[in-house]
Parts: C-alpha cells; sequence; structure tokens
C-alpha cells in the first residue's frame, strides 16, 4: 500500500514520472517539499516543547518582558525569502519550459474538448475519440481548443496541464520515456459529466503508431458493431445515453432501433438509420418528447460516416 | 434566534438594560446584541454547510453513483463551498465575534454607526435567504467560482444567486466601513495607535480589504448578468467575448477575500496566546505591520488561481512572485506567536489549544500554499484535490479554528457562563484529529493527480477518499459534542467571573456580560494591552508609564 | 468582591459634559468626535463607489477596445444637447449644495432651505430629462444587447452596438439610482432644516448628503464624455 503511494521517496506521493518533463519537475516538487517539511518540523517542535517547558503550575508565575528582538525578526523573514527567491526562479525556469515544445520533429495533435469527451486529430486528418496515441520518445504537441465550455487537459503522468478554452488555442507538449498507457482528466469544472470527461494516452512505438492511425484507432479485424461499441465509450455518448434503460441527460439507447418516439412540438417518428445519423449531426432537428432544455452536442467534424454507420450497427444490437 | 430569546429569559441580568423580548432584540442598535445575532446566525449557516460537507464526503466514500446524481453532487458542493465562503467565514470573525468585542477592546461604547450595523445584519440575512433559494430551487451548479461561459450557459438561477451575493457584499461593505470608522475615531482617550490590541489591527486590515475589493465583486457579478441578460459579449466566446476575463475579475474581489477570510483569524491568535502565556506579545508592531502588508500584497497577487488558464507567462510570473512575498509576513507571524510562549506561564486551557491547533494547521496549509504559487509545480497540482485540501487547511483549519478559538475565549464574556472545560477539551482533540484525518489523504490523493469538482473517480483514489470520510465523521462528532456543550452551558453552565482567564485588555474589565454602555465609566487604560509579567499580587512600578502604580488582578 | 479583585483598575475620564447637544447619539463623546466619525464614513464609502463605478468603467473601456466601431456608431444616436443640459444641471446643483452646506455652517436657515430645494429641483429635471432619453431610445429599439432592433435602420448596424446600449443603460441606470439615493438624502436633510435642527454647532447630516451629492455629480462628469462624446 504504502510503496504504491510512496513511489519516489524524494518527491512524496507524485505519480511515476513518464516524461522528461515530469522527471525535472520532481526534482523541483521534492525540493519544494523538503524544505518545507523542513519548516514545519521546527515549528511542531516548538509548538509542542514552548507550551509544555514554560507551562504554568497552579498560580501563574512571573514573565520576563520580552518584546521584540530585532536580530531575531530579521532572521526568520530572511532566511525563507532566500529559500522562496530559489524556488521561484526554479519555478519560472521549467514553467517556461513547459508550454515551449523543443524544435524539430514534433508531432502535432490538435485536441477538441466538449462535454463531455476528448477527440484526437492527427496530421492525416484520421479522428479518433477518447483514445490518444503518441509515438515514443518523441515530442508531441498538443493544440488545444474547445466548442462549448472551458475544460481543462491533464495527464498526471507526464505532469502537464492546460486549461481549453472556447474561442482560443491553447497548447502543452511531452515526450513519453516508455511504451504504455496513462490517464487524462478533464480537471475544469464543465457540467454534469465533468468527472466522467477521461481518456487515455497509449504511448506506443512508431509502427504501431501508423498502424492505429491506419485503423482509426480501432482493433483491426474488429466487427462493425463493436467498433461501434468503442465508439459509444469514447467519444463520450456513454455520458448522456445508458444502454441499461436507465435516463441520464439522454434517452437510453436499449432498445433505441425501431423503437417509435414522440417528438416535441406534437408527432413522432420510428427510430431508423437515418433519424440516428440526425441525432448525432444535428441533433437539434428533431427533439424526443421529456428531453426539452437538454442539449446534445453535434458531432459534425468529429464523426465520420464510417463511424457513425459502426455506430448504427451497434444500436442496433441494443434490445 | 430563539436561542437568544432563551438565553435572555433564563438570566435576569442578560442584556435586559436594552430592554426584553424578541421585539428589542431585532431593533437593537447595540453592538452586543447584534454580534449575537450574527453569531447565531453564522452557526446556523455552518451547521448547514457542514452537513452538505458530510452529504459531498458520504458521496465520496465509494467510486461510483451512491445516493446522489452527478447534477446534485455538483449542486451540493455549489451550495457548500458559497456558504461557507460567503455566509460563514467571511462575516464569522468579523461581523459576529468582532462586532462583540472590537468596541470593548478599544473602550469605546458602540460602533461608530450603530443603525449601520443593524442594517448590515439584515441584508446579510436578506443576501443569505436569497443565495440559498436561489442555489435549491434554481438548482445551480456552477461550483462557488461562477467561471464563464458554463455559467452562462447554465440555469437561469444564476442571477437570483449572484444577486444575492452582490446583497451580502454589502453587508460586507458597511461592516467594515463602520470599524474603519470605529478604530479611526472611538478609541477610548489614552489608547493610541500602538496601544491598540492585536485584535484591532487585525480587523483593520481585514476592513480595508472589505470595503476596497467587495464593490469590484459587486461589478463583475453585474457585468456577469449583463452578460446573461443582454448577451453584450464580453464574457462569452461565442459573441466574441473572453471567458478568462471573468476570472481575472473574480479573483480581484475573491483572492482578496480569502486574506478577509485569514487576517481575523490571526488576530483572534495574536489576542489569545499573550493571555494564556501571561506574556506581552512578541514583536507587537512586526505583527500589527504584517497585517497591513498582508493585506496590501493580498490584492496583487489574483492572477495565481490562472496559471494554467492560458493568461501571458510573464503575468503568470510577476504573479507568482507577488504571491510567494505574502509568506513572509506570514512567516513573521508564525515565529512570533511562537516566540510569545517562550518564558511565559503557559496555560493550556480551549482557547488556548484551537491557537496552538490553529498555528499547525495554518502552517500546513500556507507552507502547501508555497507550491501552488510555484509556477511549474503548479501546473501539476491546480485543481486537484491538492489545492482541496490546501484552502480547507487555510480556511478552515486557520479561520474556523481561529473563530472556534476566539467563541471559547470570549463565550465567557459573551453569556456570562462557562463551558464545561473537560468537554470543550475532548472536543478541541476530536476536531483536531478529524480535521486531519479529513484533509491530509487528500494532499495525497492530490499529488497523485485526483481531479477536484469530480463525482466518480478511478478505483485507485479509493482508500484515501475513504479515509477522508471517515476521517469527516470524527470531525463532525468533535462539532455536535461542541454544540452540546456550549448550548448547555446557557442553562447550566457556573456564572463566569469578569476576567476568566486573566487578560489586560479591556473587555475584561467590564462585567460579564457587559452592561448596556459596555462600561461604567469611561475606561482609560493605565497599561498596554499586553503588559504582563508584574507580580500578580503586589503593586508595582512600572517602568515607561510615569512611575506609576497599579494593581495586577488575580484570576479565582 | 472577588469582581472587584479582578478588574484593571482604570481612572476615569473627567466629563466633560459640555452643553448636551440633543443631536449628539449616546455613544459619542463629543459633537465633534460624532460628527469627524461620520465624515470618515462618508468618505470610505465615497471610495467603494468610485470602486463601484471604477469597474464599470474598466469593463467599458474593454469593451470600447474590442469594438470602437461600434461604440462610434452608439454614440451618434445619444443626443448631445441633452447630455449637455443635464451636465450643466447637475453642475449647477453641485453649487447649490455647496451654497446649502456654506448656509447651514453659518446658521442661515432660510438660504439653506433655499438651496436645498433649488438642488433637489435640479435632481428632478435631471431625471426627467432622463426620462424623456430612455423612452425615446427604448421607442426606438435602441436597446442593449441582443434586444437591439433599430427601428429606423438603413444602413446595418455594427454587430455589437447592442453591447454599447448595454453600458449606457447600465451605467447611466446605476447612476440614475444613485441621484435617486442623493435625492432621498437632500428631502431628509430639508425635512430636518424645516424644522430647525441645523446650526453653526450641529450641521454634519447637511456635509455629509453634500459629500455625497458632489461624488454623484463627478460621476456624471465622467460618463457624459465618455457616452456621448467618444470617438
Ligand atoms: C483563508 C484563505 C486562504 C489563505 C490564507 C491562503 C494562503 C495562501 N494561498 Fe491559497 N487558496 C485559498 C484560500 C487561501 N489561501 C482558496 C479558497 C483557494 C482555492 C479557490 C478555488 O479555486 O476554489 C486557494 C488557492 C490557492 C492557489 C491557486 C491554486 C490553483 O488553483 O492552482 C495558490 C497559488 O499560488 C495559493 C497560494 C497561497 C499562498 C502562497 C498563500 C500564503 O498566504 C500562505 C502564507 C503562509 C505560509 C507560507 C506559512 C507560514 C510561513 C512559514 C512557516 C515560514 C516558512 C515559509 C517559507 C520558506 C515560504 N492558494
Ligand atoms: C469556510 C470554508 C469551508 C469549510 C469550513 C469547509 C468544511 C468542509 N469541507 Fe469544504 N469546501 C469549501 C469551503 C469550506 N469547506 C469550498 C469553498 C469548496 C469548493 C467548492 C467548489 O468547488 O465550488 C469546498 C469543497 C469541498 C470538497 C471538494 C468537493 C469537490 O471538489 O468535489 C470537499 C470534499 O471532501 C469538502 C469537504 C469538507 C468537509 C468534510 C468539511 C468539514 O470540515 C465540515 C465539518 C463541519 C461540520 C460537520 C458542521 C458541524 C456543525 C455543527 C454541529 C454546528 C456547530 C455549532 C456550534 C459550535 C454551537 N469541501
Ligand atoms: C451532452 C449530452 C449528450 C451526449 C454527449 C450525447 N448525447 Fe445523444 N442525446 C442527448 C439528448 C439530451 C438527447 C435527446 C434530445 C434530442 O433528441 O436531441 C439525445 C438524443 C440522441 C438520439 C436520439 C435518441 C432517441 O431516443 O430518439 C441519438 C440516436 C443520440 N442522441 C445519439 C448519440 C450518440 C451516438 C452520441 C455520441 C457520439 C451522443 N448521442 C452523445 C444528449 C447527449
Ligand atoms: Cu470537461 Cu471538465
Ligand atoms: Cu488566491
Amino acid at each position: 500500500m504504502l510503496s504504491h503511494i510512496l513511489l519516489s521517496p524524494w518527491a512524496p506521493f507524485m505519480p511515476p514520472a513518464k516524461s522528461d518533463f515530469a522527471g525535472s519537475l520532481d526534482t523541483l516538487y521534492g525540493f519544494i517539499w523538503w524544505t518545507m517539511a523542513f519548516f514545519f518540523v521546527i515549528i511542531v517542535f516548538l509548538l509542542f516543547y514552548l507550551p509544555y517547558k514554560y507551562r504554568r503550575g497552579d498560580k501563574p508565575t512571573l514573565t520576563p518582558r520580552i518584546t521584540h528582538n530585532l536580530a531575531l525578526e530579521l532572521t526568520w523573514s530572511g532566511i525563507p525569502a532566500l529559500l522562496i527567491i530559489v524556488i521561484a526562479f526554479w519555478g519560472f525556469n521549467l514553467f517556461v519550459k513547459a508550454y515551449v515544445p523543443p524544435g524539430g520533429d514534433v508531432t502535432e495533435i490538435n485536441v477538441t474538448g466538449k462535454q463531455w469527451a476528448w477527440s484526437f486529430e492527427h496530421k492525416d486528418g484520421t479522428v479518433i475519440p477518447g483514445e490518444l496515441h503518441v509515438p515514443v520518445g518523441r515530442p508531441v504537441k498538443l493544440v488545444m481548443s474547445s466548442t462549448d465550455v472551458i475544460h481543462s487537459f491533464f495527464i498526471p503522468d507526464f505532469r502537464v496541464k492546460s486549461d481549453v478554452v472556447p474561442g482560443r488555442y491553447s497548447s502543452i507538449w511531452f515526450t513519453p520515456k516508455e511504451v504504455g498507457d496513462h490517464q487524462v482528466f478533464c480537471t475544469e469544472y464543465c457540467g454534469d459529466s465533468h468527472s466522467a470527461m477521461l481518456a487515455t494516452v497509449h504511448v506506443v512505438t512508431e509502427e504501431q503508431y501508423k498502424e492505429t492511425l491506419e485503423n482509426g484507432g480501432l482493433p483491426k479485424e474488429a466487427p462493425p458493431a463493436q467498433r461501434g461499441a468503442l465508439i459509444y465509450q469514447r467519444a463520450g455518448c456513454v455520458t448522456c445515453h445508458t444502454v441499461d434503460g436507465v435516463r441520464l441527460v439522454g434517452p437510453t439507447f436499449k432498445g433505441i432501433f425501431g423503437r417509435t418516439e414522440q417528438l416535441v412540438g406534437g408527432g413522432s417518428l420510428t427510430v431508423d438509420e437515418n433519424y440516428i445519423r440526425e441525432s448525432i449531426l444535428q441533433p437539434q432537428a428533431k427533439i424526443v418528447a421529456g428531453f426539452e432544455g437538454q442539449q446534445m452536442p453535434s458531432f459534425q467534424g468529429v464523426l465520420n460516416d464510417r463511424q457513425i454507420g459502426w455506430i448504427i450497427e451497434y444500436l442496433k444490437t441494443l434490445k | 434566534m430563539t436561542a437568544d430569546a432563551h438565553a435572555a429569559h433564563h438570566h435576569e441580568d442578560f442584556y435586559v438594560e436594552g430592554g426584553k423580548g424578541i421585539w428589542s432584540w431585532l431593533t437593537t442598535l447595540d453592538h452586543k446584541r447584534i454580534g449575537l445575532m450574527y453569531l447565531w446566525s453564522v452557526l446556523l449557516f455552518f451547521f448547514v454547510g457542514g452537513m452538505l460537507a458530510l452529504t459531498i464526503r458520504l458521496e465520496l466514500m465509494n467510486p461510483g453513483k451512491d445516493f446522489l446524481t452527478a447534477k446534485q453532487y455538483n449542486e451540493v458542493f455549489t451550495l457548500h463551498g458559497a456558504i461557507m465562503i460567503f455566509l460563514f467565514l467571511i462575516p464569522a470573525i468579523p461581523a459576529a465575534l468582532g462586532n462583540f468585542v472590537l468596541p470593548l477592546l478599544l473602550g469605546a461604547k458602540d460602533v461608530a454607526f450603530p443603525r449601520l450595523n443593524l442594517a448590515s445584519y439584515y441584508i446579510y440575512v436578506l443576501g443569505g435567504i436569497f443565495m440559498i433559494y436561489a442555489i435549491w430551487m434554481g438548482r445551480v451548479d456552477t461550483g462557488w467560482t461562477f467561471y464563464t461561459p458554463y455559467s452562462v450557459k447554465a440555469s437561469s438561477a444564476v442571477i437570483p444567486m449572484v444577486l444575492g451575493v452582490f446583497i451580502i457584499g454589502f453587508s460586507s461593505i458597511f461592516t467594515g466601513l463602520n470599524f474603519i470608522a470605529t478604530i479611526h475615531k472611538m478609541r477610548t482617550p489614552g489608547m493610541t495607535w500602538s496601544k491598540m490590541p492585536l485584535f484591532c489591527w487585525g480587523m483593520y486590515a481585514t476592513s480595508l480589504i472589505q470595503v476596497l475589493a467587495t464593490p469590484v465583486l459587486g461589478i463583475t457579478l453585474v457585468l456577469l448578468t449583463m452578460e446573461k441578460v443582454w448577451h453584450i459579449g464580453l464574457f462569452d466566446p461565442e459573441r466574441g467575448g473572453d471567458p478568462v476575463l471573468f476570472q481575472h475579475f473574480f479573483w480581484f474581489y475573491s483572492h482578496p477575500a480569502v486574506y478577509i477570510m485569514i487576517l481575523p483569524g490571526m488576530a483572534v491568535i495574536s489576542e489569545v496566546i499573550p493571555t494564556f502565556s501571561q506574556k506581552h506579545i512578541f514583536g507587537y508592531k512586526a505583527i500589527g505591520f504584517s497585517s497591513v502588508a498582508i493585506a496590501i500584497l493580498g490584492f496583487l497577487v489574483w492572477g495565481h488561481h490562472m496559471f494554467v488558464a492560458t493568461q501571458s507567462q510573464l503575468a503568470s510570473i510577476i504573479f507568482s512572485a507577488i504571491t510567494y512575498l505574502i509568506g513572509i509576513p506570514s512567516a513573521i507571524k508564525v515565529f512570533n506567536w511562537l516566540a510569545t510562549m517562550y518564558k511565559g506561564s503557559v496555560q493550556l486551557k480551549t482557547p488556548m489549544l484551537y491557537a496552538l491547533s490553529f498555528i499547525f494547521l495554518f502552517t500546513i496549509g500556507g507552507l502547501t500554499g508555497i507550491f501552488l504559487a510555484c509556477l511549474a509545480v503548479d501546473i501539476h497540482l491546480t485543481d486537484t484535490y491538492f489545492v482541496v485540501a490546501h484552502f480547507h487547511y487555510v480556511m478552515m483549519g486557520g479561520n474556523a479554528i481561529g473563530f472556534l478559538a476566539g467563541l471559547h475565549y470570549w463565550w465567557p464574556k459573551m453569556f456570562g457562563r462557562m463551558y464545561n472545560e473537560k468537554l470543550a477539551q475532548i472536543a478541541c482533540a476530536l476536531v483536531f484529529i478529524g480535521f486531519n484525518g479529513t484533509f491530509l489523504p487528500q494532499f495525497v490523493m492530490g499529488s497523485r493527480g485526483m481531479p477536484r469538482r469530480y463525482y466518480d473517480y478511478l478505483p485507485e483514489f479509493h482508500t484515501m477518499h475513504m479515509l477522508s470520510t471517515m476521517g469527516s465523521w470524527v470531525l463532525a462528532l468533535g462539532f455536535f459534542l461542541m454544540a452540546g456543550y456550549l448550548l448547555a452551558s446557557l442553562r447550566v453552565g457556573a456564572k463566569a467571573a469578569d476576567n476568566p482567564w486573566l487578560g489586560l485588555t479591556l473587555e475584561w474589565q467590564t462585567a460579564s456580560p457587559p452592561p448596556l454602555h459596555n462600561f461604567e465609566k469611561q475606561p482609560i487604560p493605565k497599561v498596554g494591552p499586553y503588559d504582563y509579567g508584574y507580580p500578580v499580587h503586589e503593586p508595582k512600578r512600572v517602568p515607561g508609564l510615569g512611575g506609576k502604580e497599579i494593581v495586577h488582578g488575580t484570576g479565582d | 468582591m472577588a469582581q472587584e479583585i479582578n478588574r484593571l483598575p482604570v481612572t476615569h475620564g473627567a466629563h466633560h459634559e459640555e452643553e448636551h447637544s440633543p443631536f449628539l447619539q449616546h455613544h459619542f463623546a463629543s459633537m465633534d468626535q460624532q460628527f469627524e466619525a461620520g465624515k470618515l464614513g462618508m468618505w470610505i464609502f465615497l471610495v467603494t463607489e468610485v470602486l463601484l463605478f471604477g469597474g464599470l468603467f474598466g469593463g467599458y473601456a474593454l469593451m470600447f477596445s474590442y469594438h470602437p466601431a461600434a461604440f462610434h456608431e452608439g454614440h451618434h444616436h445619444l443626443d448631445v444637447k441633452l447630455g449637455a443640459i443635464n451636465t450643466v444641471i447637475l453642475i449647477f446643483s453641485s453649487l447649490t449644495m455647496a451654497l446649502a452646506v456654506r448656509a447651514a455652517q453659518t446658521s442661515n436657515k432660510q438660504a439653506l432651505i433655499k438651496y436645498l430645494i433649488i438642488t433637489f429641483a435640479c435632481a428632478c429635471g435631471f431625471l426627467v430629462v432622463k426620462y424623456f432619453e430612455y423612452s425615446h431610445k427604448i421607442h426606438e429599439g435602441l436597446l442593449p444587447g441582443t434586444y437591439y432592433h433599430y427601428i429606423h435602420q438603413t444602413t446595418p448596424s455594427d454587430p455589437h452596438i447592442g453591447t454599447y446600449f448595454a453600458f449606457y443603460f447600465m451605467m447611466t441606470g446605476v447612476h440614475g439610482l444613485h441621484v435617486i439615493a442623493g435625492m432621498s438624502a437632500i428631502a431628509w436633510v430639508l425635512w430636518r432644516s424645516l424644522k430647525g435642527h441645523f446650526d453653526r454647532n450641529y450641521h454634519a447630516p447637511v456635509e455629509i448628503t453634500g459629500l455625497y451629492w458632489h461624488l454623484v455629480d463627478l460621476i456624471w462628469i465622467y460618463l457624459f464624455p465618455l457616452l456621448y462624446l467618444v470617438r
């Protein structure tokens, strides 16, 4: 248990450091940690020692009239001041590095945040929702934007984070050290399913990276419905639609295909391929009764026709 | 306010000079009664905020859905944060305790503007009702920070909510204004600025911030309302606005506001420690000026909440640099308090135990603030539970514990009754243990990357969340015990002496509770507020006071 | 007895029971102290007011820098003449207010009442002009934000012109509320002057109301060029 939490005695409680930047950040974090621990220990010692040593007996005793001491005041403001200067410059330095990628061969990937899913657009135009594939050992730069509210993109293992703001671009970069998977969190509060706005970073070898792009990030041989199921998870449909009949933000997908829906403003229809496609691309075109006021974001530009086709296949299987 | 009425019934000598019955309370201009009305209201809101906190903790005990939906969870933490900050912590020490003791400490009969004082109380109540109604009925779920554009898109009840905060802002401004005028103009003859108890210095610094920062919050909220109602395109990117601009406006108020929430706690501690050490405060000037320094520097650091919010790097560097600086006046205070105990005659009564807890917890909170002030480290830690733990350590562990220290210190003065010391010490221990149990694990999971405002979390964080939840139960137990013995003391408590802790400040030189006009005659302090250290029983020549003789009180 | 021991002996200030004014509140030792406290209080309050408007001015400046064209177009819809008239009215009322204070200080009851009435009348005049301006704007659809729909539209407006009117209404509206608050204060002081409360020894409320009224004028003096004369 403890060894799981305390991976590094120098930088207590930090998650594993999986990028170059993470390593140098941990050095600074550790320095601050131990400096602060030093002050804390002194203060706590005095906090217990002084009241004990000078405890009162039955009656208050005479106390000396000690009112101030300039040398002491200068000492205990001077020493912290010096340490602060060190920490400050060290911190500025790393901070600037954290947001300025090195020149040379940088893989650029566009990231879009929307309530409540991430999607990643690679240079060749492949859009993969919910899963970020990056090649190992090379710097990767993420250029990020949001289509609705502010989100924040956070990869603890790489110690990088930036808000993702509608109407402007922000960016982070990292150089993954080894092959493996890492968690992505959304860390700016963005509404109901803020805590479900997750993604995974897959650090893969150069060859695997190429292969992944060719397959749109999906298993090579999987049947369409299975691919659809993956997209349902990764594109964030899952944050609003269940497959077990429970109502979340949107109607459940259980038994959706062929179901008859009452629409807002009267009328009804039977759910078919075209309606599903329309619901994904222009959600506001027809609104299911009982879901007035709830908004589904459009997935225009995020999901392509092939992917929508897979989703439809998947929805058909949900009885 | 039934408790007031209760108390008034049970002791014939309890504030009856100002008239009897509930109406005489509701229309009183007496700062002591207004302070007590504030006190009960503040405690009520603390109770509500605390229950919401326990709800949060219970839901987070296990991953996944327990008994709240995600939306409900978000409403609960919004309500929790907003109530705790605007309705509990900001008024807790200044408006409740400060109202009661500030004029007493200054030897004044009342605050400068008693009618404004009462008005500020009703404005506070009105704003509180507004706010709770709006959040509850309107299901506001923006978090206490109301970030745009989410708050622009979110429920329309954001407007009444914001209006409530706006109204409360006025109550805060009026209290601050009143205190500044009181401190400037109402000091009893002979009380020079440098003979003023440090509590008054703390209140002075706090009031400055209240007066200078709150109007900007007001205007921010007005601008937000304009955006929501008229869609002016100031904060909403869809209309060409800048969502981050709102954060600048918001933190321009809310960062100074966090010092509204710590200076008063520090002010209380600066009274409690000398009294229970029976020793002259160490570094009077250093402590007094550091309050003012914190108040001023506090206006220049708001950008440290936005290091990763795409503000310019240069701005971040400047904000970070100034943020560190606040560590220095804070360090000065901590070390001066410690030095006061050196060669003192330390008695560990409940108020002193809270004062020592304050130092312990505030130090943790403050030192972890340095992590966050460090630009590079904040990239990793911002918006994680590390921040949540940081601000609970400073706000709850700092100011709320400072409030409890003051509450226990002045309780005999306020109600003329003693509480049960043994139970009080047990409760203090429970609160201390429970508090650390709740929030230490949050530092750990924060460093590991657990984001805040998360309704659900990954299984790897389960242990820490579980520990934190169990800690919150111990904490709650401590508070329930406290509520029990404090309320009981009003009926069965022993009569309090006028000066149970052997204090030298003026509030102890009058009856407990004090008469209508505070002192029978205009008091003139012959010794400074901290001139402890003279023989207790015999008269003694006091150097520096013209060789006059004084008698030091004893305490039994 | 125990109580006696518990207390520090404190000497008690001699009672300077000067001539006891009926307007001395119990918690003040002297009229001077009461007056000084009141004045300080009002100054602090004025600071908060300046900050309040400061925030609005800040927002205005920012939006102006984003959309200068819209603001420029917006101001053409305002009637500079009416704005100028209002400016003159307010400056004049500031003068009469100052004269009222002077009258109070010299125990000139007649003049005090006269000047207060004139000041009050000016304030009413200001509001009447404002009323005509507002109703005209509302009638023509010169409304804030997305409610903007100018009825005599010939050429298309800048898309952000509604922002200009949002600031116009918000700033003049908040200022208008201050005018009304100032009028209530003046009315209260007037009522008390009629009862003969004020003379050279006691006139704090007149002076403090005066301070407030000058601030209200001062803010208008900034609003006028910002809204009516932007370039
Ligand atoms: C009472 C309230 C209070 C107080 C007093 C403080 C005090 C401090 N805070 Fe805190 N803070 C909050 C309330 C408070 N804070 C809140 C509510 C938030 C989050 C809001 C939200 O997002 O919801 C927050 C968030 C917050 C952030 C933003 C984090 C983020 O979101 O990324 C930062 C970053 O700089 C910060 C820093 C500091 C610092 C440096 C201090 C300093 O003042 C601390 C100074 C004290 C000490 C340093 C200890 C004593 C000194 C010594 C023992 C000597 C040795 C010291 C050194 C060597 C330095 N705080
Ligand atoms: C004053 C400030 C204050 C205080 C005291 C507290 C107290 C507590 N807080 Fe709170 N908290 C905030 C301010 C505060 N909080 C803020 C600003 C936020 C951010 C919100 C946001 O993100 O928007 C937050 C968020 C927050 C979160 C994070 C939610 C999230 O990000 O998802 C959590 C989680 O554990 C939490 C827990 C607690 C707990 C367990 C307590 C406990 O300490 C509470 C214990 C108290 C009691 C159990 C009450 C008992 C009282 C009585 C019985 C009456 C007493 C009567 C007498 C003494 C007479 N708080
Ligand atoms: C932000 C929440 C949200 C997300 C994310 C979301 N939806 Fe929806 N969805 C809704 C809401 C609300 C409705 C009902 C209102 C309507 O018909 O537009 C809806 C309706 C639908 C419908 C019509 C349902 C019916 O019963 O007629 C389909 C199909 C659908 N969504 C598919 C998807 C797919 C596929 C995804 C992911 C790629 C997705 N949705 C993501 C909220 C969401
Ligand atoms: Cu997206 Cu939180
Ligand atoms: Cu801050």
